[in-house]
Protein backbone atom coordinates (compact mmCIF):
# COMPACT_ATOMS: atom_id res chain seq x y z
CA UNK A 1 0.00 0.00 0.00
CA UNK A 2 3.22 2.31 1.18
CA UNK A 3 4.56 1.51 -2.54
CA UNK A 4 0.89 2.70 -4.08
CA UNK A 5 1.06 5.58 -2.51
CA UNK A 6 4.99 6.54 -2.37
CA UNK A 7 4.30 6.20 -6.81
CA UNK A 8 0.79 8.61 -6.70
CA UNK A 9 3.43 11.00 -5.09
CA UNK A 10 6.04 10.22 -7.58
CA UNK A 11 3.08 10.99 -10.60
CA UNK A 12 2.38 14.12 -9.27
CA UNK A 13 5.69 15.40 -8.62
CA UNK A 14 6.88 14.85 -11.95
CA UNK A 15 6.75 17.99 -13.62
CA UNK A 16 10.05 17.17 -15.53
CA UNK A 17 8.91 13.88 -17.06
CA UNK A 18 5.35 16.00 -17.98
CA UNK A 19 7.52 18.18 -20.07
CA UNK A 20 9.24 16.06 -22.23
CA UNK A 21 5.83 14.62 -23.84
CA UNK A 22 4.22 17.24 -26.20
CA UNK A 23 2.19 19.08 -24.70
CA UNK A 24 -0.48 19.71 -27.91
CA UNK A 25 -2.95 17.10 -28.96
CA UNK A 26 -6.17 16.03 -30.14
CA UNK A 27 -6.08 13.67 -27.13
CA UNK A 28 -5.82 15.39 -24.12
CA UNK A 29 -8.35 17.87 -25.02
CA UNK A 30 -10.85 14.66 -25.93
CA UNK A 31 -9.74 14.04 -22.60
CA UNK A 32 -10.80 17.39 -21.34
CA UNK A 33 -14.11 17.54 -23.09
CA UNK A 34 -15.23 14.14 -22.22
CA UNK A 35 -14.60 14.48 -18.45
CA UNK A 36 -16.25 17.78 -18.75
CA UNK A 37 -19.32 16.50 -20.69
CA UNK A 38 -19.51 13.32 -18.26
CA UNK A 39 -19.40 15.67 -14.77
CA UNK A 40 -22.09 18.12 -16.45
CA UNK A 41 -24.55 15.03 -16.79
CA UNK A 42 -23.19 13.22 -13.60
CA UNK A 43 -24.48 16.47 -11.81
CA UNK A 44 -28.01 15.73 -13.13
CA UNK A 45 -27.82 12.49 -12.27
CA UNK A 46 -26.80 13.17 -8.51
CA UNK A 47 -29.68 15.41 -8.28
CA UNK A 48 -32.08 12.80 -9.86
CA UNK A 49 -30.98 10.32 -7.40
CA UNK A 50 -31.53 12.18 -4.62
CA UNK A 51 -34.66 14.03 -5.67
CA UNK A 52 -35.86 10.81 -6.35
CA UNK A 53 -34.99 9.80 -2.90
CA UNK A 54 -36.68 13.20 -1.17
CA UNK A 55 -39.66 12.08 -3.36
CA UNK A 56 -40.35 8.59 -1.83
CA UNK A 57 -39.45 10.41 2.32
CA UNK A 58 -42.17 12.76 1.03
CA UNK A 59 -44.74 10.65 -0.79
CA UNK A 60 -44.38 7.53 2.02
CA UNK A 61 -44.77 10.33 4.78
CA UNK A 62 -47.57 11.95 3.27
CA UNK A 63 -49.60 8.62 2.73
CA UNK A 64 -48.05 6.56 6.03
CA UNK A 65 -49.98 9.05 8.43
CA UNK A 66 -53.50 9.21 6.24
CA UNK A 67 -56.33 7.29 5.58
CA UNK A 68 -59.37 7.37 3.69
CA UNK A 69 -63.39 5.74 4.61
CA UNK A 70 -65.58 5.97 1.94
CA UNK A 71 -68.85 5.04 2.94
CA UNK A 72 -71.49 4.22 -0.32
CA UNK A 73 -74.95 4.31 1.10
CA UNK A 74 -78.35 5.83 0.18
CA UNK A 75 -78.48 9.64 0.32
CA UNK A 76 -81.13 9.45 3.68
CA UNK A 77 -78.90 7.24 5.34
CA UNK A 78 -75.64 8.59 4.67
CA UNK A 79 -75.25 10.75 7.65
CA UNK A 80 -76.05 8.45 10.30
CA UNK A 81 -73.20 6.34 8.71
CA UNK A 82 -71.03 8.87 8.57
CA UNK A 83 -71.63 9.34 12.17
CA UNK A 84 -71.07 5.91 13.46
CA UNK A 85 -67.64 6.02 11.84
CA UNK A 86 -66.75 9.02 12.97
CA UNK A 87 -67.93 7.59 16.89
CA UNK A 88 -65.85 4.33 16.18
CA UNK A 89 -63.35 6.33 14.80
CA UNK A 90 -62.93 8.81 17.94
CA UNK A 91 -62.80 5.70 20.26
CA UNK A 92 -60.18 4.12 17.88
CA UNK A 93 -56.60 4.17 19.49
CA UNK A 94 -53.71 5.87 17.37
CA UNK A 95 -56.82 8.26 15.41
CA UNK A 96 -55.46 11.75 15.68
CA UNK A 97 -57.95 13.31 13.78
CA UNK A 98 -61.24 12.28 11.37
CA UNK A 99 -63.25 14.50 9.66
CA UNK A 100 -65.89 14.14 6.82
CA UNK A 101 -65.39 15.57 3.42
CA UNK A 102 -67.76 18.60 2.92
CA UNK A 103 -69.81 19.14 -0.73
CA UNK A 104 -67.48 21.90 -1.40
CA UNK A 105 -64.27 19.78 -0.97
CA UNK A 106 -65.58 16.73 -2.83
CA UNK A 107 -66.20 19.36 -5.71
CA UNK A 108 -62.71 20.22 -5.31
CA UNK A 109 -61.27 16.12 -5.93
CA UNK A 110 -63.81 16.01 -8.64
CA UNK A 111 -62.94 19.26 -10.54
CA UNK A 112 -60.09 18.05 -12.45
CA UNK A 113 -62.15 15.89 -13.82
CA UNK A 114 -65.75 17.62 -14.16
CA UNK A 115 -64.79 21.02 -14.33
CA UNK A 116 -65.23 23.43 -11.47
CA UNK A 117 -69.22 24.03 -11.37
CA UNK A 118 -70.11 20.37 -11.19
CA UNK A 119 -73.68 20.76 -9.44
CA UNK A 120 -72.30 18.16 -6.17
CA UNK A 121 -75.64 17.99 -4.61
CA UNK A 122 -77.21 16.52 -7.47
CA UNK A 123 -74.94 13.41 -7.55
CA UNK A 124 -75.14 10.41 -5.49
CA UNK A 125 -71.66 10.38 -4.44
CA UNK A 126 -70.12 8.19 -1.23
CA UNK A 127 -69.27 10.76 1.79
CA UNK A 128 -65.13 10.42 2.41
CA UNK A 129 -63.68 10.89 5.55
CA UNK A 130 -60.23 11.80 5.78
CA UNK A 131 -58.33 10.22 8.66
CA UNK A 132 -54.56 11.12 10.89
CA UNK A 133 -53.25 8.44 12.71
CA UNK A 134 -50.10 7.34 14.17
CA UNK A 135 -48.66 4.59 12.29
CA UNK A 136 -47.27 2.39 14.75
CA UNK A 137 -50.91 2.50 17.13
CA UNK A 138 -53.18 2.65 14.84
CA UNK A 139 -54.11 -1.20 13.52
CA UNK A 140 -55.44 -0.52 9.74
CA UNK A 141 -56.00 -3.91 9.45
CA UNK A 142 -57.84 -4.52 12.84
CA UNK A 143 -59.72 -1.28 12.52
CA UNK A 144 -60.65 -2.30 8.74
CA UNK A 145 -62.18 -5.60 9.97
CA UNK A 146 -64.78 -3.99 12.71
CA UNK A 147 -65.33 -1.22 10.06
CA UNK A 148 -66.91 -3.61 8.08
CA UNK A 149 -68.62 -5.36 10.86
CA UNK A 150 -70.65 -2.55 12.03
CA UNK A 151 -70.98 -0.28 9.00
CA UNK A 152 -70.65 -2.64 6.14
CA UNK A 153 -71.11 0.52 3.63
CA UNK A 154 -67.98 2.03 4.49
CA UNK A 155 -64.25 0.81 3.00
CA UNK A 156 -61.13 2.06 4.87
CA UNK A 157 -58.25 2.52 2.23
CA UNK A 158 -55.04 2.95 3.97
CA UNK A 159 -53.37 4.02 1.12
CA UNK A 160 -50.80 1.26 1.10
CA UNK A 161 -51.49 0.15 -2.68
CA UNK A 162 -50.53 3.86 -3.43
CA UNK A 163 -47.75 3.69 -0.88
CA UNK A 164 -45.97 1.09 -2.31
CA UNK A 165 -45.79 1.09 -5.86
CA UNK A 166 -44.61 4.99 -5.19
CA UNK A 167 -42.02 3.72 -3.17
CA UNK A 168 -40.84 1.33 -5.07
CA UNK A 169 -41.12 3.17 -8.07
CA UNK A 170 -39.03 5.80 -6.58
CA UNK A 171 -36.13 3.52 -5.63
CA UNK A 172 -36.06 2.11 -9.08
CA UNK A 173 -35.37 5.55 -10.32
CA UNK A 174 -32.84 5.82 -7.44
CA UNK A 175 -31.37 2.63 -8.43
CA UNK A 176 -31.42 4.15 -12.09
CA UNK A 177 -30.04 7.50 -11.46
CA UNK A 178 -27.04 5.90 -9.50
CA UNK A 179 -26.13 3.71 -12.64
CA UNK A 180 -26.28 6.58 -14.60
CA UNK A 181 -23.66 8.20 -12.28
CA UNK A 182 -21.17 5.00 -12.28
CA UNK A 183 -21.65 4.72 -15.50
CA UNK A 184 -20.79 8.56 -15.98
CA UNK A 185 -17.34 7.91 -14.36
CA UNK A 186 -17.14 4.59 -16.29
CA UNK A 187 -17.73 5.89 -20.15
CA UNK A 188 -15.48 8.76 -18.78
CA UNK A 189 -12.58 6.18 -17.81
CA UNK A 190 -13.09 4.69 -21.39
CA UNK A 191 -12.73 7.67 -23.27
CA UNK A 192 -9.72 8.50 -21.34
CA UNK A 193 -7.90 5.25 -21.86
CA UNK A 194 -8.57 5.46 -25.71
CA UNK A 195 -7.47 8.70 -25.92
CA UNK A 196 -4.24 7.73 -23.93
CA UNK A 197 -3.83 4.92 -25.93
CA UNK A 198 -3.91 7.16 -28.56
CA UNK A 199 -1.58 9.55 -27.12
CA UNK A 200 0.70 6.90 -26.04
CA UNK A 201 0.94 5.75 -29.88
CA UNK A 202 1.48 9.32 -31.11
CA UNK A 203 4.46 9.09 -28.45
CA UNK A 204 5.31 5.81 -29.16
CA UNK A 205 9.20 6.90 -30.21
CA UNK A 206 9.75 9.31 -27.14
CA UNK A 207 8.56 6.43 -25.10
CA UNK A 208 11.10 4.20 -27.03
CA UNK A 209 14.25 6.82 -26.42
CA UNK A 210 13.09 7.34 -23.05
CA UNK A 211 13.49 3.72 -22.26
CA UNK A 212 16.82 3.06 -24.29
CA UNK A 213 18.64 6.24 -22.07
CA UNK A 214 17.36 4.67 -18.63
CA UNK A 215 13.74 6.11 -17.98
CA UNK A 216 12.08 3.58 -15.68
CA UNK A 217 8.39 2.64 -16.18
CA UNK A 218 7.22 4.84 -13.29
CA UNK A 219 8.77 7.87 -15.15
CA UNK A 220 7.17 7.02 -18.43
CA UNK A 221 4.19 6.60 -17.12
CA UNK A 222 4.37 9.76 -14.93
CA UNK A 223 4.04 12.06 -17.63
CA UNK A 224 0.95 10.59 -19.16
CA UNK A 225 -0.77 9.57 -15.95
CA UNK A 226 0.09 13.49 -14.12
CA UNK A 227 -1.50 14.70 -17.95
CA UNK A 228 -4.40 12.69 -18.28
CA UNK A 229 -5.69 13.04 -14.56
CA UNK A 230 -5.12 16.87 -14.47
CA UNK A 231 -6.96 16.94 -17.50
CA UNK A 232 -9.87 15.06 -16.18
CA UNK A 233 -9.59 17.12 -13.28
CA UNK A 234 -10.04 20.17 -14.41
CA UNK A 235 -12.76 19.23 -16.58
CA UNK A 236 -14.92 17.94 -14.60
CA UNK A 237 -14.30 20.76 -12.31
CA UNK A 238 -15.65 22.66 -15.43
CA UNK A 239 -18.38 20.63 -16.31
CA UNK A 240 -19.35 20.05 -12.67
CA UNK A 241 -19.63 23.88 -12.26
CA UNK A 242 -21.68 24.52 -16.05
CA UNK A 243 -24.05 21.79 -14.45
CA UNK A 244 -24.39 22.90 -11.07
CA UNK A 245 -25.82 26.34 -12.81
CA UNK A 246 -28.04 24.51 -14.64
CA UNK A 247 -29.51 22.99 -12.18
CA UNK A 248 -30.07 25.51 -10.26
CA UNK A 249 -31.88 27.61 -12.94
CA UNK A 250 -34.24 24.63 -13.64
CA UNK A 251 -37.69 25.44 -11.82
CA UNK A 252 -38.56 24.75 -8.35
CA UNK A 253 -40.66 22.13 -6.62
CA UNK A 254 -44.20 22.52 -7.37
CA UNK A 255 -46.55 22.16 -4.76
CA UNK A 256 -48.03 18.98 -6.90
CA UNK A 257 -44.90 17.37 -6.76
CA UNK A 258 -44.34 17.10 -10.06
CA UNK A 259 -40.82 15.39 -10.31
CA UNK A 260 -39.14 17.11 -13.29
CA UNK A 261 -40.25 20.71 -11.66
CA UNK A 262 -38.84 19.50 -8.35
CA UNK A 263 -35.20 18.00 -9.63
CA UNK A 264 -32.60 19.70 -7.71
CA UNK A 265 -30.68 20.16 -4.96
CA UNK A 266 -30.20 22.01 -1.93
CA UNK A 267 -28.36 22.60 1.05
CA UNK A 268 -25.94 20.07 1.99
CA UNK A 269 -26.49 17.95 -1.03
CA UNK A 270 -24.48 20.72 -3.30
CA UNK A 271 -21.33 18.82 -1.62
CA UNK A 272 -21.86 16.11 -3.45
CA UNK A 273 -20.62 17.77 -6.50
CA UNK A 274 -17.33 18.21 -4.84
CA UNK A 275 -17.24 14.61 -5.12
CA UNK A 276 -17.18 14.86 -8.97
CA UNK A 277 -13.66 15.89 -10.30
CA UNK A 278 -12.20 13.42 -7.38
CA UNK A 279 -13.87 11.02 -9.08
CA UNK A 280 -12.79 12.12 -12.31
CA UNK A 281 -9.18 11.91 -11.60
CA UNK A 282 -9.05 8.94 -9.58
CA UNK A 283 -10.91 6.99 -13.13
CA UNK A 284 -8.59 9.02 -15.46
CA UNK A 285 -5.42 8.06 -13.26
CA UNK A 286 -6.54 3.99 -13.26
CA UNK A 287 -7.58 4.20 -17.00
CA UNK A 288 -3.88 6.36 -18.10
CA UNK A 289 -1.97 3.95 -15.77
CA UNK A 290 -3.53 0.96 -17.22
CA UNK A 291 -2.71 1.84 -21.04
CA UNK A 292 0.84 2.86 -20.21
CA UNK A 293 1.53 -0.19 -18.37
CA UNK A 294 -0.10 -2.07 -21.17
CA UNK A 295 2.11 -0.74 -23.55
CA UNK A 296 5.08 -0.04 -21.72
CA UNK A 297 5.26 -3.95 -21.09
CA UNK A 298 6.07 -4.57 -25.06
CA UNK A 299 8.84 -2.54 -24.93
CA UNK A 300 12.42 -3.53 -24.12
CA UNK B 1 31.74 -4.99 -17.65
CA UNK B 2 29.34 -6.20 -20.58
CA UNK B 3 29.58 -9.86 -21.51
CA UNK B 4 28.52 -11.74 -23.72
CA UNK B 5 28.70 -15.75 -23.45
CA UNK B 6 27.88 -18.03 -25.88
CA UNK B 7 24.97 -15.64 -27.17
CA UNK B 8 22.89 -16.98 -30.17
CA UNK B 9 20.41 -15.00 -31.47
CA UNK B 10 17.55 -15.38 -34.22
CA UNK B 11 15.78 -13.68 -36.27
CA UNK B 12 12.36 -14.41 -38.54
CA UNK B 13 13.31 -18.06 -38.15
CA UNK B 14 16.80 -18.16 -39.21
CA UNK B 15 19.87 -17.61 -36.93
CA UNK B 16 21.38 -14.01 -37.37
CA UNK B 17 24.66 -15.39 -35.23
CA UNK B 18 25.39 -17.99 -32.58
CA UNK B 19 28.11 -19.48 -29.83
CA UNK B 20 29.06 -15.45 -29.82
CA UNK B 21 31.46 -14.83 -26.90
CA UNK B 22 33.40 -11.52 -25.52
CA UNK B 23 34.11 -9.65 -23.00
CA UNK B 24 34.54 -5.73 -22.45
CA UNK B 25 37.10 -4.79 -19.92
CA UNK B 26 36.62 -1.61 -18.21
CA UNK B 27 38.77 1.09 -20.17
CA UNK B 28 38.66 -1.00 -23.18
CA UNK B 29 38.05 0.30 -27.05
CA UNK B 30 36.93 -1.91 -29.13
CA UNK B 31 35.37 -1.84 -32.70
CA UNK B 32 32.44 -4.46 -33.87
CA UNK B 33 32.95 -4.50 -37.84
CA UNK B 34 31.31 -6.86 -40.25
CA UNK B 35 29.22 -6.40 -43.45
CA UNK B 36 25.88 -4.85 -43.98
CA UNK B 37 23.30 -6.94 -42.02
CA UNK B 38 25.92 -9.01 -40.50
CA UNK B 39 23.83 -7.63 -37.02
CA UNK B 40 26.33 -5.35 -35.65
CA UNK B 41 23.09 -3.21 -34.96
CA UNK B 42 21.53 -6.04 -32.93
CA UNK B 43 24.76 -7.22 -31.45
CA UNK B 44 25.37 -3.66 -30.11
CA UNK B 45 21.27 -3.94 -28.54
CA UNK B 46 22.31 -7.11 -26.98
CA UNK B 47 24.82 -5.64 -25.27
CA UNK B 48 22.39 -2.56 -23.67
CA UNK B 49 19.57 -5.15 -22.74
CA UNK B 50 17.45 -3.51 -25.83
CA UNK B 51 17.16 -7.55 -27.26
CA UNK B 52 17.42 -10.79 -25.49
CA UNK B 53 19.53 -13.48 -26.95
CA UNK B 54 18.01 -16.55 -27.90
CA UNK B 55 20.30 -18.14 -26.23
CA UNK B 56 22.88 -17.86 -24.19
CA UNK B 57 23.81 -15.14 -21.18
CA UNK B 58 24.39 -11.53 -21.75
CA UNK B 59 26.16 -10.30 -18.65
CA UNK B 60 25.78 -6.40 -17.81
CA UNK B 61 27.90 -5.08 -14.82
CA UNK B 62 28.44 -8.54 -13.68
CA UNK B 63 24.57 -9.27 -13.66
CA UNK B 64 22.59 -11.88 -16.10
CA UNK B 65 19.80 -9.64 -18.31
CA UNK B 66 18.03 -13.01 -17.62
CA UNK B 67 17.58 -12.08 -14.44
CA UNK B 68 17.22 -8.38 -14.09
CA UNK B 69 13.54 -6.32 -13.23
CA UNK B 70 12.61 -3.88 -16.03
CA UNK B 71 13.63 -1.24 -13.47
CA UNK B 72 16.98 -2.71 -12.75
CA UNK B 73 17.72 -2.81 -16.66
CA UNK B 74 16.83 1.17 -16.71
CA UNK B 75 19.25 1.28 -13.97
CA UNK B 76 22.19 -0.43 -15.95
CA UNK B 77 21.29 1.17 -19.52
CA UNK B 78 21.89 4.99 -17.90
CA UNK B 79 25.93 3.34 -17.25
CA UNK B 80 25.50 2.44 -20.90
CA UNK B 81 25.53 6.05 -23.32
CA UNK B 82 24.29 4.65 -26.39
CA UNK B 83 24.49 6.62 -29.85
CA UNK B 84 22.24 5.45 -32.09
CA UNK B 85 22.36 5.18 -35.90
CA UNK B 86 18.84 7.58 -35.84
CA UNK B 87 20.27 9.55 -33.26
CA UNK B 88 16.34 9.16 -32.26
CA UNK B 89 16.06 12.83 -30.78
CA UNK B 90 12.71 14.02 -29.31
CA UNK B 91 11.94 16.54 -32.04
CA UNK B 92 9.75 18.88 -30.38
CA UNK B 93 12.91 19.58 -27.69
CA UNK B 94 15.93 21.90 -28.44
CA UNK B 95 19.06 20.17 -29.00
CA UNK B 96 20.18 21.42 -25.10
CA UNK B 97 17.16 19.85 -24.25
CA UNK B 98 17.99 16.39 -25.43
CA UNK B 99 21.26 16.24 -24.72
CA UNK B 100 20.29 16.80 -20.97
CA UNK B 101 17.70 14.11 -21.15
CA UNK B 102 19.21 11.35 -19.45
CA UNK B 103 19.62 13.86 -16.39
CA UNK B 104 16.40 14.71 -16.67
CA UNK B 105 15.03 10.88 -16.45
CA UNK B 106 17.67 9.83 -14.10
CA UNK B 107 16.22 12.79 -11.78
CA UNK B 108 19.26 14.89 -11.02
CA UNK B 109 18.43 18.94 -11.54
CA UNK B 110 18.74 20.12 -14.57
CA UNK B 111 20.08 23.50 -13.55
CA UNK B 112 22.41 21.78 -11.21
CA UNK B 113 23.71 20.19 -13.97
CA UNK B 114 23.99 23.31 -16.21
CA UNK B 115 27.49 23.97 -16.22
CA UNK B 116 28.41 20.67 -17.28
CA UNK B 117 26.10 21.04 -20.04
CA UNK B 118 27.21 23.63 -21.37
CA UNK B 119 31.00 22.17 -21.60
CA UNK B 120 29.72 19.25 -22.59
CA UNK B 121 27.93 21.42 -26.09
CA UNK B 122 31.08 23.27 -26.85
CA UNK B 123 32.89 20.63 -26.44
CA UNK B 124 31.26 18.17 -29.33
CA UNK B 125 31.00 22.13 -30.60
CA UNK B 126 27.74 23.06 -30.49
CA UNK B 127 27.94 25.50 -28.56
CA UNK B 128 25.96 28.00 -31.15
CA UNK B 129 23.10 25.47 -31.90
CA UNK B 130 22.02 24.38 -28.13
CA UNK B 131 18.94 26.04 -28.70
CA UNK B 132 18.12 24.83 -32.13
CA UNK B 133 15.45 21.89 -32.88
CA UNK B 134 16.92 18.49 -34.52
CA UNK B 135 15.46 18.70 -37.64
CA UNK B 136 17.57 22.05 -38.08
CA UNK B 137 21.17 19.89 -37.50
CA UNK B 138 23.59 18.78 -40.45
CA UNK B 139 24.28 15.11 -40.41
CA UNK B 140 27.56 15.34 -38.36
CA UNK B 141 25.97 17.81 -36.01
CA UNK B 142 22.96 15.46 -34.96
CA UNK B 143 26.06 12.45 -34.46
CA UNK B 144 28.18 15.24 -31.96
CA UNK B 145 24.57 16.12 -30.28
CA UNK B 146 23.82 12.35 -30.10
CA UNK B 147 27.47 11.48 -28.19
CA UNK B 148 26.88 14.63 -25.79
CA UNK B 149 23.87 12.85 -24.86
CA UNK B 150 25.11 9.87 -24.37
CA UNK B 151 28.01 10.59 -22.08
CA UNK B 152 25.98 13.59 -19.95
CA UNK B 153 25.12 11.35 -16.82
CA UNK B 154 29.18 9.93 -16.78
CA UNK B 155 28.33 6.84 -18.19
CA UNK B 156 31.06 3.55 -17.96
CA UNK B 157 30.81 2.65 -21.47
CA UNK B 158 29.75 4.07 -24.31
CA UNK B 159 28.09 1.74 -27.32
CA UNK B 160 28.31 4.07 -30.74
CA UNK B 161 26.20 2.14 -33.94
CA UNK B 162 27.81 3.56 -36.86
CA UNK B 163 27.98 7.06 -36.10
CA UNK B 164 29.95 7.82 -39.23
CA UNK B 165 27.52 6.55 -41.42
CA UNK B 166 26.02 9.61 -42.93
CA UNK B 167 29.18 12.53 -42.42
CA UNK B 168 31.74 12.78 -44.61
CA UNK B 169 35.85 12.02 -43.66
CA UNK B 170 36.54 15.38 -41.55
CA UNK B 171 33.44 15.28 -39.53
CA UNK B 172 34.31 11.12 -38.86
CA UNK B 173 37.84 11.83 -37.60
CA UNK B 174 36.56 14.62 -35.44
CA UNK B 175 33.60 12.47 -34.06
CA UNK B 176 36.53 9.47 -33.63
CA UNK B 177 38.78 12.01 -31.54
CA UNK B 178 35.92 12.79 -29.49
CA UNK B 179 35.43 9.03 -28.78
CA UNK B 180 39.07 8.58 -28.25
CA UNK B 181 39.04 11.28 -25.41
CA UNK B 182 36.13 9.51 -23.93
CA UNK B 183 38.14 6.30 -23.56
CA UNK B 184 41.53 7.68 -22.27
CA UNK B 185 39.23 9.67 -19.55
CA UNK B 186 38.43 5.52 -18.52
CA UNK B 187 35.56 4.90 -20.34
CA UNK B 188 34.96 1.61 -22.06
CA UNK B 189 34.10 2.43 -25.84
CA UNK B 190 32.32 0.01 -28.22
CA UNK B 191 32.25 1.09 -31.98
CA UNK B 192 30.02 -0.21 -34.63
CA UNK B 193 31.26 0.38 -38.16
CA UNK B 194 31.85 -1.23 -41.65
CA UNK B 195 34.57 1.87 -42.53
CA UNK B 196 37.61 0.33 -42.26
CA UNK B 197 39.50 3.17 -42.71
CA UNK B 198 37.99 4.88 -39.94
CA UNK B 199 39.33 1.93 -37.84
CA UNK B 200 42.77 2.14 -39.40
CA UNK B 201 42.73 6.00 -38.52
CA UNK B 202 42.00 5.58 -35.31
CA UNK B 203 44.47 2.54 -34.35
CA UNK B 204 47.47 5.18 -34.55
CA UNK B 205 46.05 7.28 -31.97
CA UNK B 206 44.88 4.63 -29.64
CA UNK B 207 44.96 0.51 -28.62
CA UNK B 208 42.12 -0.76 -30.13
CA UNK B 209 40.67 -4.56 -30.49
CA UNK B 210 38.43 -5.44 -33.49
CA UNK B 211 35.36 -8.01 -33.41
CA UNK B 212 34.75 -8.85 -36.69
CA UNK B 213 31.38 -10.88 -37.46
CA UNK B 214 31.42 -13.30 -40.24
CA UNK B 215 30.19 -16.55 -40.80
CA UNK B 216 27.39 -16.06 -38.10
CA UNK B 217 30.32 -16.12 -35.74
CA UNK B 218 32.58 -13.19 -34.00
CA UNK B 219 35.93 -13.10 -34.97
CA UNK B 220 38.62 -11.24 -32.62
CA UNK B 221 41.13 -9.47 -34.56
CA UNK B 222 43.18 -8.48 -31.41
CA UNK B 223 45.06 -5.09 -32.30
CA UNK B 224 45.10 -6.41 -36.42
CA UNK B 225 43.25 -6.08 -38.88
Amino acid sequence: MTAVFQQIIEIFEAEAAGAIVPRSGINAALTGFSAAAMAFLAVFAIALALTAGQLAQRWSDELAGHATIRIVAPQNDIENRTAAVLQMLEATPGVTFARALDQEEQRDLLAPWFGADLPVHMLSLPQLIEVHHEGREFDADTFGQRLTEKVPEALLDDHTRWQQPLAAASKRLRGVAFLSFVLSFGVTAAVIALAAQGALAANAQIISVLRLIGARDSFIEAAFVRRFTLRAVFGAAAGGLVGALAVSILPGSQPEGALLAGLGLNGWQWIWLFLIPPLAGVAAFAATLGAARRMLRDLP
Amino acid sequence: MIELENVAYSYGGGDLFGGVSFRLEPGSFHFLTGPSGAGKTTLLKLCYGALRPTSGHVRLFETDLAAMERDAIALVRRRIGVVHQECQFLNHLNVADNIALPLVVAGRDMLAASPNLKDLIGWVGLKHRDKALPSELSGGERQRAALARAVIASPDAILADEPTGNIDWDMSQRLLRLLIDLNRSGKTVLLATHDLGLIRAAKAQVQARVLRIADRQIQIAGTDL
